[in-house]
Order: structure tokens, then C-alpha cells, then sequence
């Protein structure tokens, strides 16, 4: 072998090796290689302006302002007064240290937040001043204002995206804003529009050396959109006075459209809580309340036996199954005994004691007997309760209850309706329809939030079809055209059940329960409730004062407005939910509260149930 | 003796200057995209690297000149002069160097630096040439051996000093010369292993090393010992306890050169290249980086003076050791390759002559050129792709700096000079 193999051999095989990684690099790494995502390459964004917020009647709700941030960039800061400096900024001196350091760590040749959010007045001091201070920065921002103090939790906020979130996202950059909840976080999409980007070339001391490829990848920006909501500002504002010192949640719906009216949580909160410097102290304030939770949407999220006004339910399946109609009559012993033993009863405070109870007196009178006994018939219809109550649940269903409804909101709750399997389960297949008796008057394992409850009325309002409930009204002044909201979904109950039904609710404000929450002039359809609730204080299980409940629609003939109102802890349906279902209905359907009425009001606005919930604190 | 033919010009291999023009060339464009400051046309501004770069490219043209003037037997009969020059000169820099980045490896001519070591490199290549081609020398004997050792690690030995290991390691092409010649190949092969086993050493740490050798050992000696019988270990016990006792000094020895003599920057300048740490921030940034701005050429790179890594200057020394980056992002796959492919027809083209040379004297230069130029091409672009540790090794003909440059006009034009009469016996 010759000697000067040896050589050649090398210089081949590092040629092979050295063209097979340049090969590695350029054409397998450098197929994934994005020509504008290099630190050669810096992306300038131009945000458009945030879409506004209008209600049903064009009532302006959330608009924009300017804020002002101060930004610095550590490596081009000189030496300068920081005693001045501090005190336009309204900071103390370690403070400045502090935030100084942090924007140090963050990169010295990058700038960064320095101090954000200013107010006003000291910005425009800061500016006639800024020269002196080199490294120091002025970067307007536009955030978020709220001209109304309403619908807080309906209309959401905005934050700023996160690094996991910014991470996860190809569109947002950590440190720009997005809808964290509510409409904004619902429409964040049309709400944002889309930012601009300007392509730009840098060098490594991050300087812009211009256009990056002549701004061939450049975008220009689109504007968010503008939205309407279906909300009526001055309804929900009004509800959301009546309910002060009070806790619960009122959801109201245009029957006709599924258009959400008013969507009403207390406590809540001012939405300009959530803006400016405060922001922060503020959302401490609001998200770490665990006690009255005003952050916590109660019309969305607050899952509750519905009571009473589930014995309309447990009617319409009972005619619609053939068990009842409405000439079946039952008797009242102050209440059902549906076992052998002595505890096996359920009282009932209708007062009709051993009379034939017919289905209208049934429902004005809310007796508990009359619809254990439909009830036990719809479950035992067939020989297996559980087929029953498949059934059964099946109706209930078909009403929106027991799963989410699809409303456009980002929150929500599927309530509770059980089913067959659910009592398999639970009790080994030995059951009957006297096992699960509460569910008769919407008690037991039933639990429903508010909005179900509205969407439940709605469709008792619409004789057997709903729309699904839905908060946006237009975009930029169109109006949606979204199937899942525009086309009504149809009940499993025929349309002939209903009117017996109605004339029962209509009954409850003309001579029933809420017979002293009349409104003259309007025909109110409704039905009152009172959920028992218990809680475990220090292990013991102890029943609260019990939650105030009500449905309604009116007016009977062409319902403009149904609603579905919950408070916690107020005692009975027809004392406080009635008369708030009144005042709404009539500030709604007339415009305002009649004189004879205005004592109604008053004692609404000036009840405060706190003491109520002194158990809890 | 015939006479010599009168023009010169008629004998030497074009090809290898044609390489070298294209090389010259194709590394000034580079400079000029990598050093360029503005968007204008600034080609005759010598405050510029690249003006700078084009001045020292039209001085190579006296130099080239200059030394096809001499005589071949020239060279031969002065060898060992210039090679004590070449020492002086190295030792000279102690006194009267200047230093740059922490090396003094300059000598200061006003606004111009002259950096020795650059050009020994040629010079020390002609004395081995001298020594080797002595026809009663056997480089069997280890006398002779140490006697090439010598002259090979002297200048080695001094440019350490100054310190610039990068520049010294360079002079272990020297080896393969001295393989062609005869030495032994285990001399390599020992040194490959050396690198191999410190390598792993890193990469797997000293314990489990040694464990892995002495079990190795062990298993030949229990072989040696199944076909030998007891006598083997009679009168071998002795060797077996020396191979014992260098291989745990070998891989204790390591650690502790690795972990107390080298600095901090050169173990992690190893870490990150084997991957055991990720660092694109400080150490790994010019790897980094350099990835990064070659893998961005893709096929066809971004165009002559479109690279926008290379305009916004985020490769460090990238109009120096870095320059093959510019080439990797403007002029992609088909350019890189193209270079690399340029520099290997160069090196078999020296080989190629060299071996046909009747003269013992150029043959050997010829082929430390060859093995010279290989080193540097090998440590710089290896470098340059993430294929080695960060080692400061100019490209030859590419990279930006007057030194280097002449320093290699000069290791290849006495080749080509000397080739223009290899058919002439002297």
C-alpha cells in the first residue's frame, strides 16, 4: 500500500463528512428555518384599536383609553436623579432599585416595562421632564373603559398573555392583551382584530438597520370589530340594584329571539376595578374573596335545586306521557307518605287536606303530594323504574337541563338531571320511584343554574320550542347569523300541553304565591320556589335559611321576558324573588315602576340579607 | 544538469493557481459582504476590512513574483537558515510582540501587524523537507525520530507560549509527513486513541472509564493466560502491572488535567460541543450562531449580500475565523460544498504532484503542504459547522488578515515553484 494513502483517505472522508453535516444543516435543519423568526429579524407590531361594546340599544358599554407605560432600557440609562425621578413616578427609592434590577435581568440592551399604567396628570409631568432621564421611555397603550357601571361579569376583562400562554400561541407575544373573561374572552377574535407587522432588519446590538426584504412580509392591521350585545343595560342595571346586599343570580330571556336580556350576578363588582394601576391590588381583592365570591358568575355557574318551579316540569311529562291529565285529581294529608315507615312522608303546605287537588290548584297552591304522585307514575309507567326514568330524563333534556346550554359565554355549569343509570349505580337496581321522590318538586339529586332555568321558562313562554340563550346581537351592526342561535330547538312536550300550564302560572300571580307581587296591566306567568339547603358547620350538618326562587314570563299573551331569579338564603319564593320578578318585568315591559309600586322597590332596595350569611364568614 | 527553461510560466501547474485565484477571490466577496457597514459601494475604502483585505490580496502579487524568481535549489540550499530565522522570529515576539486578545503573537509595523507564526508554518515545512530528503536518513532510528521531533515542536513549543494553542496544533500535520516518510503509523494512531478515550472521558466520566479499560485489560490477560499457561504471567508479570498502572494514570491523569489545568472557558467550550450542556447565550454563541446563519442558506443560499445575519453582524469574527458562515447563508448547500469540494481538488492535486516529484526534498514539502493546509481546514470549518471545539484557525486564502494570507502564499507558491522543475535533477 502506498504510503501517501493515508492522506487522500483522510481529505475524502472529512469532505464526506463535512458536506454531509453542511447538508444536515442547510437542507434538513434549513427546511424548518423561518426566514423572519431569526434574531436578524425583528417584528414590529401595529395594533388596531379594540372593538367597542354597545347594548340592545346602543348604549356604549366598554371603550377604549390611553394609558402609559414607562419603559427603560438598562444599557442606555445614565447617571441620573433618582430622587426626582421617584417622585414623579410617585415611588419610593427601593422600589426603583427593585424594578430596575428586574428590567436588568430581563436583557440591559432590550427595553422593558418599567412602571405601567400611569395616571394622567403625573404622565404628563413625566414628559416635559423625560429628556433629562436617558434610558427612559414613554410607550402609550390602549386599554380597556367602562362607562357604565354594569355587567361586570358579562363583559369580561382583559390581561396580558403570559409566557406559557405566549408559548403555546402563534399569534400573541407575551405582555400583549387579551379577553380573559366574559365577551372579551368570548369574542376575543372579532374583538381584537388582527395586528399589523413590519419586518425589520437588526444588528446584533439590536439596532434597526431597516426594512427587512423591502417589507415583503410585511401586514397591515385590521380593526377589532364592534359588538352589540343582547343585553338590555338598564334592565341589568336595575336588577343589579335590587339585588344589593343580596347573593344569587337573575337571568333574563327575549323568549322570541333567546336574546340573554339581563345576566345578573351578586355581589359583583365595578369593571373599572380591573383598569389601570390598580388593577392589580384590585383583582387581589376580587379573585381571592372566596367568601361572597364577586367574581364568580352565580347566573353561569351557581348550580342549585331549582325547587318548585321543577314541579311545572314533572307536569308537562306527565301529560305529555298520558299518567295525569288535567282533570286527575289527587288528595293532600298535608303531605305524601310514599314509604311504609314513619319518616318515609313529605310534608306539604298547600292546605287543601283531603280534597281532590286538581293540576291549576296543584301548581297555584305548589303542593308537594300532588306531584309525587305524577312523578311516581311517569318513573313506574313501565315495569323498570329505571326505563322510567330514562324517560323521564329524556324530557328534561330536551329543555336544556342538565348539560351545557351553548350559550357564548366562557362559563358554565352542567347542572345535574339523573337518569336511570344514575339510581343503578347508586342502589344496586333496587329502587322505585318513591326512592328518588324529590326530584317531584325539584329537590334530591336536581340541580340547575340559573340560565337553564331562564331557558326553561323561556320555552314554557314559547309553548315547547327555545332559542339558545345567547349574549351577542351584531357584529359591526350585522346581526348574527349563526345557526346554533337563530334556528329553535323544539321540546319533546307537544304544544297542547303548555296553555293548562301557563293558566297555572298565571294563576300564581293572580291568586297564588305571588298574588302580592301583581303588576297592574301586566299578565305575569310564574312560579315560586323554596329549595331547603343544607351545610356542614364544624361536621354538623345544619339547614339553612332556605334559597328564594322564581320563574317567570311576561306578559301571557305575547312574552317579551322571562326570567329565572335565585337568591341564596331568602327565605320563601313569593317574599323576595316574587316581588324582583315584578319590578323587572314592569321596568322592562313599561319602562319604568308605576307609583302604587314604587314601596315594592323600596323595600327591595332596602333589604339586605348579610346577616343571612353571617354563617358563612 | 539541463539548462533551465527561461520562462517559468511554461511549467508550473496552473491549476493550482487557478484554485488559488478562485479561493482568494471568492474569499474577498465573502469579506466584503461580512465586513460591509452600509448599503453603499464602498470598495476602495481601505479604513474597510474588505479594502483592507484587498490590498494585502494585490501585495501577494510582488510576493508570488518574488518567489518564483529563485532558483528551486534556493530553497533547498537555504532551507535551514530560513527555519532559524523562522525561530528567531518567534522568539523575538517575547521581547518585542505585542499583544492582542491576550496572545502576543504580533510584531507592530505602525498601522500594520505582522503575525509570525503564520508564516513559520512554510519554513518549518522546508527544513523537515531538507532533513528527510538526506538520502542515508532512516527515520526508523529512533535518533532520527527525536531529530524531526525537534524541528517540528520548537516553533510548536514557542507559539504555546505565546499562547495561541489554536495556531500550534497545527504543526501535528507534521506527523503525517513524517508517516509518509516512514515513521511508524502507531505514533497516529496512539494519538487518535489519546483523543478518543479523552473524549469519552468527558463524555462518561474517569470512573466508569477506568472500570471499562481495566475490565478490557483483564479480559486479555485471562486469554493470554488461557492459551499461554502460567508461564505467561511468570515473565510477563511486570508488563502487566506497568499497562495496569498507565492506564489509571492515563484516565486519572486526564480528569485532573481536564478539571484543573484547563480553564473554564475551554471545558465548556467541550461540553457544549459534545452536547453536555446547551448554551447559546455565552460560550456556545459563535456555534450557535454559526449554525444557525449556515443552516439559514439552505439550497441556494439567500444571495451575494443578502444574508441578513451576516449584514446584522451577529457571528462574531465572521470575517475572520467565521468567514465559511457568510459563504453557508449567501451562497448555501451548492456554495459551502462547492468550497469544500475546491479546497479537497487542491490537497489531491498537491498530493498528486508531490508524488510525482523525482526529488526527495520537494516531494516532502509538497506533502506538508498538503497535510498543513488540511489541518487548517479541518479545525476551521469543523469549527464553523459545530463539528469541533472552538479553536481560533484562520481558513486559508478565505479568511480575512494579511499574515495568514502571505503565510499561505508562500507554503503553496515554494511548492509550486519547486514543482515547475521537479523533472530536473539537481
Amino acid at each position: 500500500m502506498k504510503r501517501s494513502f493515508l492522506l487522500y483517505f483522510l481529505i475524502t472522508l472529512i469532505g464526506i463528512i463535512f458536506i454531509a453535516r453542511l447538508f444536515q444543516l442547510q437542507i434538513i435543519r434549513g427546511a424548518n428555518y423561518d426566514p423572519i423568526r431569526n434574531s436578524a429579524v425583528k417584528i414590529k407590531y401595529d395594533y388596531p384599536e379594540r372593538g367597542y361594546v354597545y347594548d340592545r340599544n346602543g348604549t356604549l358599554l366598554v371603550a377604549n383609553q390611553l394609558s402609559y407605560d414607562v419603559i427603560v432600557q438598562p444599557n442606555k440609562v445614565l447617571p441620573l436623579d433618582t430622587l426626582e425621578f421617584c417622585k414623579l413616578l410617585k415611588i419610593d427609592k427601593k422600589q426603583f432599585l427593585k424594578k430596575f434590577k428586574r428590567a436588568e435581568k430581563y436583557a440591559t440592551y432590550k427595553p422593558s416595562v418599567f412602571l405601567k399604567q400611569l395616571a394622567k396628570e403625573d404622565f404628563a409631568f413625566l414628559q416635559e421632564k423625560l429628556q433629562k432621564f436617558k434610558g427612559f421611555y414613554i410607550q402609550k397603550r390602549i386599554i380597556r373603559k367602562y362607562p357604565i357601571n354594569a355587567a361586570a361579569n358579562v363583559l369580561g376583562y382583559i390581561g396580558e398573555v403570559n409566557e406559557s400562554m405566549a408559548k403555546k400561541s402563534n399569534y400573541y407575544q407575551q405582555g400583549e392583551l387579551i379577553g380573559k373573561d366574559g365577551i372579551e374572552r368570548q369574542y376575543e377574535k372579532l374583538l381584537r382584530g388582527k395586528k399589523g407587522k413590519k419586518f425589520l432588519s437588526l444588528n446584533r446590538f439590536n439596532n434597526v438597520t431597516g426594512s427587512y426584504l423591502k417589507g415583503t412580509y410585511d401586514t397591515l392591521s385590521l380593526n377589532g370589530k364592534d359588538l352589540t350585545l343582547t343585553l338590555d343595560v338598564k334592565l341589568q342595571g336595575y336588577a343589579q340594584k335590587l339585588m344589593t346586599g343580596k347573593r344569587g343570580g337573575i337571568v333574563a330571556i327575549e323568549p322570541s329571539t333567546g336574546e340573554i336580556l339581563a345576566l345578573v350576578t351578586a355581589p359583583s363588582y365595578d369593571p373599572n376595578m380591573l383598569v389601570g394601576r390598580n388593577r392589580s391590588k384590585n383583582s387581589v381583592l376580587l379573585f381571592n374573596d372566596t367568601i361572597s365570591k364577586p367574581s364568580y358568575d352565580r347566573g353561569l355557574l351557581a348550580a342549585y335545586a331549582p325547587g318548585s318551579p321543577f314541579k311545572i316540569m314533572n307536569a308537562l311529562i306527565g301529560l305529555q306521557e298520558n299518567v295525569i291529565n288535567e282533570q286527575t285529581s289527587f288528595k293532600c294529608y298535608n303531605g305524601f307518605k310514599y314509604g311504609k315507615r314513619a319518616n318515609e312522608f313529605m310534608g306539604c303546605h298547600c292546605g287543601i287536606v283531603g280534597r281532590p287537588i286538581q293540576l291549576k290548584t296543584a301548581i297555584a297552591e305548589s303542593c308537594n303530594s300532588y306531584f309525587s304522585h305524577t312523578y311516581k307514575r311517569i318513573v313506574e309507567k313501565n315495569n323498570q323504574p329505571s326505563e322510567g326514568l330514562d324517560n323521564w330524563h329524556k324530557h328534561v333534556s330536551s329543555f336544556g337541563l342538565g348539560n351545557y346550554l351553548g350559550y357564548d359565554l366562557p362559563a358554565g355549569q352542567k347542572g345535574l338531571i339523573p337518569d336511570g343509570n344514575y339510581y343503578d349505580s347508586r342502589y344496586k337496581y333496587s329502587w322505585n320511584g318513591s326512592t328518588n321522590i324529590s326530584n317531584a318538586i325539584g329537590q334530591g339529586e336536581i340541580l340547575t343554574t340559573p340560565i337553564q332555568l331562564a331557558n326553561f321558562t323561556a320555552a314554557i313562554a314559547n309553548k315547547g320550542f327555545f332559542y339558545t340563550p345567547h349574549i351577542l346581537k351584531e357584529v359591526d351592526q350585522n346581526p348574527i347569523d349563526n345557526p346554533k342561535y337563530t334556528i329553535p330547538k323544539q321540546t319533546t312536550i307537544d304544544k297542547k300541553h303548555f296553555s293548562p300550564l301557563i293558566e297555572a302560572m298565571h294563576e300564581v300571580f293572580k291568586t297564588g304565591t305571588g298574588k302580592w307581587s301583581q303588576v297592574e296591566g301586566i299578565e305575569i306567568c310564574g312560579k315560586t320556589g323554596t329549595a331547603e339547603n343544607f351545610s356542614k358547620i364544624n361536621g354538623k350538618k345544619v339547614q339553612l335559611v332556605d334559597h328564594s326562587i322564581l320563574i317567570a314570563f311576561a306578559p301571557k299573551k305575547k312574552p317579551q321576558i322571562a326570567l329565572a331569579i335565585f337568591v341564596e338564603n331568602g327565605g320563601y319564593g313569593s317574599a323576595i324573588a316574587a316581588p324582583i320578578a315584578s319590578l323587572l318585568i314592569e321596568k322592562y315591559v313599561t319602562g319604568n315602576i308605576s307609583k302604587k309600586n314604587k314601596y315594592r322597590e323600596q323595600r327591595i332596595l332596602n333589604l339586605s340579607l348579610e346577616k343571612n350569611y353571617t354563617y358563612l364568614n | 544538469m539541463r539548462q533551465e527553461q527561461n520562462n517559468i510560466f511554461a511549467e508550473i501547474d496552473w491549476l493550482l493557481v487557478f484554485i488559488f485565484l478562485i479561493l482568494v477571490s471568492f474569499g474577498w466577496m465573502n469579506i466584503y459582504a461580512a465586513s460591509r457597514t452600509s448599503e453603499d459601494l464602498e470598495l476602495l475604502d481601505f479604513s474597510t476590512k474588505h479594502g483592507k483585505q484587498f490590498v494585502f490580496i494585490c501585495l501577494t502579487i510582488p510576493l508570488i513574483v518574488l518567489i518564483l524568481f529563485f532558483n528551486s535549489t534556493f530553497y533547498e540550499k537555504f532551507s535551514s537558515l530560513f527555519y532559524l530565522i523562522s525561530i528567531a522570529s518567534l522568539i523575538g515576539l517575547f521581547v518585542f510582540g505585542k499583544t492582542i486578545n491576550g496572545a502576543t503573537s504580533w510584531y507592530n509595523f505602525g498601522a500594520m501587524g505582522l503575525q509570525p507564526s503564520e508564516f513559520v508554518k512554510a519554513f518549518t515545512a522546508l527544513a523537515i523537507a531538507k532533513l528527510l530528503s538526506d538520502r542515508k536518513y532512516n527515520l526508523q532510528l529512533t535518533k532520527n525520530q527525536i531529530k524531526a521531533f525537534i524541528i517540528v515542536f520548537t516553533p510548536a513549543f514557542l507559539i504555546i507560549l505565546q499562547p495561541d494553542a489554536g495556531s500550534a496544533l497545527i504543526y501535528l500535520a507534521f506527523f503525517l509527513v513524517l508517516n509518509r516518510e516512514g515513521l511508524t503509523l502507531n505514533y497516529i494512531l496512539f494519538g487518535a486513541l489519546i483523543i478518543l478515550l479523552f473524549i469519552f472521558i468527558i463524555l462518561f466520566g474517569y470512573i466508569s472509564i477506568s472500570l471499562c479499560l481495566i475490565t478490557l485489560i483483564t479480559i486479555g490477560l485471562l486469554y493470554a493466560i488461557y492459551r499461554g499457561g502460567k508461564r505467561f504471567i511468570r515473565f510477563n508479570w511486570h508488563k502487566v502491572l506497568i499497562i495496569y498502572l498507565v492506564t489509571l494514570l492515563f484516565t486519572f491523569g486526564t480528569n485532573f488535567t481536564y478539571n484543573t489545568i484547563f480553564k473554564q472557558h475551554h471545558r465548556d467550550r467541550f461540553e457544549v460541543l459534545l452536547g453536555l450542556k446547551t448554551d447559546t447565550k455565552n460560550i456556545g454563541y459563535n456555534s450557535y450562531q454559526s449554525e444557525l446563519t449556515i443552516s439559514s442558506g439552505s439550497w441556494t443560499g439567500k444571495g451575494f449580500l443578502k444574508g441578513d445575519i451576516t449584514k446584522g453582524d451577529f457571528v462574531p469574527e465572521q470575517h475572520t475565523d467565521y468567514i465559511f458562515s457568510t459563504v453557508g447563508e449567501e451562497w448555501g448547500f451548492v456554495g459551502s460544498s462547492f468550497v469544500i469540494l475546491l479546497f479537497m481538488l487542491m490537497l489531491y492535486r498537491i498530493i498528486y504532484l508531490a508524488e510525482t516529484h523525482t526529488n526527495k526534498f520537494g516531494r516532502i514539502y509538497g506533502y506538508g503542504v498538503a497535510a498543513i493546509l488540511f489541518f487548517h481546514i479541518v479545525i476551521n470549518l469543523g469549527m464553523v459547522i459545530g463539528l469541533m471545539p472552538t479553536v481560533g484557525i484562520p481558513l486559508p486564502f478565505f479568511s480575512y488578515g494579511g499574515s495568514s494570507l502571505w503565510g499561505f502564499t508562500i507554503l503553496l507558491f515554494i511548492f509550486i515553484r519547486l514543482d515547475a522543475h521537479k523533472n530536473y535533477d539537481w
